[in-house]
């Protein structure tokens, strides 16, 4: 696994100076402006944009690196706020249990999802598309406005903040430190990456892939799950409508950008972290420049095919210094 | 021998989708069995007609070991460019149309350029395509479209041939579908069509047999830029303007081609069993009408039976080979 570290470094420092430079080229443009992009009132807009993004790309990378895909995580977080406000339902005392709850529900998605992946051969894009349709027919069905109440001490999972730092982007860093342990120190972490780079020799290693890829999709599950957590603090009650704003495509976005190839076997949440800080900071600018709305979605969508250009070129020099067929085995630095 | 295997393969693949299609229609007979009159299929067909023109273009880009995921968007964008640039003024009907074939062709030249020149996966190509043709659309009108359609623009997606015996009406949409499938068919048994099945099958080996697999692959997302097009104008005569147009249509239609046994990452399955994914498709949401199915509860059953249909053709595609098991550590 050492052999690993040097080049997944580069890549995510690479991604953290394309934050940087982010942030110097928005702090400039902004300040052209007449305005302040790290006024306590804008750091605390972008910190707050991170954490939602944030927990659905956490899970998403998982499935990702394991050459698989997630885009039932809107569906699964518009799910979990409305269990959790509907649990709660006003009650301080409901809070754990809610908490329980959701992520059960979550975890039982994910597992659905991985089961449906590694059992049933199902093409990832097409089971989690299935499963996405199923909870929409669901929720559009048993919920036709918002549901439930959330106690007001749950409510400070969304507003309260220490110093400029809201808690949930800290909780949201606290997983993504977590998730990068799992990665990095964990058996089923460095699982991950040989499924995601060959299922085939991965098991023939003696790997059981099928119980790595069902983790992977539960972790995601329970990820989706606390960012509906983090929809039911925020709004203050359940709400099936969270699932229109393509938060999935959001999350691939976030982490493609950080540098995980999508081909799986390659990347980490480090730099998944940096991509949706990426995002959030592009959002930010945008909305203190008022620059107009439909004109994020041009940019955006241009700096993602741009991102990942510059990352595929680097990904050419690799391959070219690693064959496919090399003869003599590559030695670990 | 290429034939032989390439029908084996398409029996395969293809089975299930025409086993869904023949059941729905079933279904539909028993729940109405008025449904198999002439003016209600040339209906259905008419409704189905440009999933099926999509489904087609589809194909060729999924089939080559890509994903288009701006298609819907660029069916909704060529609606209100066309709606913007006619303005209710006949003449300029065909000009317009032009305009909306060079753009069709233009974007699906960018998407394929991108993912096969800059290397960038097409998920992420087509998924930025997307994002930038859905925010372009509503900067240029300003959130929502404006303009109107001119009748001649109409026609193709919503008249036909009237006064034909026992017929009643033939839609010029299913004449459209027709020839597109029979040119989807065709194209595919041409050197072309080989050299795409071969990029999507093992790139590298088809490069080293010295397939130009990067032009081939340009050209498929060149014609699902096409299919777009053809898909907007049917869209745009059947339905009107609007912002919505196409939201949500490139997953439809991803689910139309995967469901006629077309893998996802290429190289298998054939351009009629995607059409007959796309037609089984609408075949079921014409069930889920007939059936007075609440509307809420529809996506629902779509999910199931395509999770399910996928589930027993990768089941029938593996029994034949059945994948080494793992040995315990």
């Amino acid at each position: 696994m050492t052999a690993f570290a040097p080049r997944r470094l580069s890549t995510t420092a690479l991604i953290h100076l394309a934050l940087a430079a982010v942030l110097a080229v928005g702090g400039a443009a902004v300040a052209l402006d007449g305005g302040n992009l790290f006024a306590t009132a804008n750091l605390v807009d972008m910190l707050t944009r991170t954490s939602l993004t944030g927990f659905l790309a956490i899970g998403m990378t998982l499935v990702i690196l394991c050459r698989s895909l997630d885009l039932s995580v809107g569906y699964v977080a518009a799910l979990s706020s409305l269990v959790a406000a509907t649990t709660m339902d006003g009650q301080a005392a409901n809070v754990p249990l809610a908490v329980a709850l959701v992520l059960l529900v979550s975890g039982l998605v994910g597992a659905a999802n991985g089961a449906i992946v590694a059992f049933l051969k199902v093409n990832p894009f097409i089971a989690t598309l299935g499963t996405g349709l199923i909870l929409k027919g669901y929720l559009d069905t048993e919920y036709q406005g918002p549901a439930g109440d959330v106690p007001a001490v749950f409510q400070q999972f969304g507003y309260t903040r220490i110093a400029f730092v809201p808690v949930s982007a800290l909780v949201m860093l606290a997983v993504a430190a977590a998730a990068i342990g799992f990665l990095r120190s964990t058996r089923t972490g460095h699982h991950m990456y040989a499924v995601g780079g060959d299922v085939d020799v991965a098991r023939m290693s003696g790997i059981r892939t099928t119980r790595v890829l069902l983790t992977a999709h539960v972790l995601c599950g329970m990820c989706a799950g606390l960012a509906g957590l983090l929809l039911a603090a925020r709004f203050g009650t359940g709400s099936a409508e969270a699932y229109t704003n393509l938060y999935e495509l959001d999350a691939i976005a976030a982490v493609v950008l950080g540098g995980t190839l999508l081909l799986g076997g390659k990347g980490g949440v480090a730099g998944t972290v940096a991509g949706v800080a990426i995002l959030a900071v592009l959002d930010s600018v945008f909305n203190v420049m008022q620059i107009d709305p439909f004109a994020k979605d041009v940019l955006r969508g241009a700096v993602i095919i741009a991102a990942v250009a510059l990352y595929a070129r680097r990904q050419l020099d690799r391959t070219a210094r690693r064959p496919r067929f090399a003869a003599t085995p590559r030695r670990p630095s | 021998m290429t034939r032989v295997r390439a029908l084996g393969a398409a029996l395969q693949g293809a089975g299930t989708v025409f086993l869904l299609l023949a059941l729905t229609f079933a279904a539909i007979a028993v729940v109405n069995p008025g449904f198999f009159e002439a003016p209600s299929v040339m209906a259905f067909l008419k409704q189905a007609a440009p999933l099926v023109v999509l489904a087609a273009g589809q194909y060729f880009v999924v089939v080559s070991g890509n994903f288009d995921l701006s298609v819907g968007a660029l069916v909704g964008a060529q609606v209100v460019i066309a709606a913007r640039l006619i303005d209710g003024v006949e003449s300029r009907t065909v000009p317009v149309m032009l305009v909306m074939l060079a753009f069709g062709i233009g974007v699906g030249l960018v998407n394929g350029l991108i993912t096969t020149v800059l290397k960038v996966q097409s998920f992420i190509t087509t998924l930025g395509m997307l994002l930038v043709l859905y925010g372009a659309i509503r900067l240029w009108t300003g959130g929502a479209p404006t303009g109107d359609l001119s009748e001649a623009f109409r026609t193709p997606g919503r008249l036909g041939i009237t006064g034909v015996p026992l017929i009643g009406q033939i839609p010029w949409a299913l004449l459209i579908m027709l020839a597109v499938g029979a040119g989807a068919i065709l194209l595919m048994r041409t050197r072309f069509g080989r050299i795409l099945i071969a990029s999507g099958d093992n790139e590298l080996a088809a490069r080293l047999s010295g397939a130009r697999v990067d032009a081939v692959r340009t050209a498929a997302f060149v014609l699902s830029g096409i299919s777009a097009t053809i898909a907007g104008v049917l869209i745009g005569g059947f339905a009107g303007v609007s912002a919505q147009v196409g939201e949500g249509l490139e997953f439809t239609v991803i689910t139309a081609v995967v469901l006629g046994g077309v893998a996802l990452g290429g190289g298998r399955g054939t351009a009629l069993a995607a059409m007959a994914g796309a037609l089984a498709i609408e075949a079921l949401f014409t069930l889920f009408n007939q059936m007075a199915l609440p509307a809420t509860l529809r996506p629902a059953v779509q999910g199931a039976i395509i999770i399910a249909a996928v589930a027993y053709a990768a089941r029938r595609r593996l029994r034949p080979a059945p994948q080494p098991t793992a040995a315990p550590s």
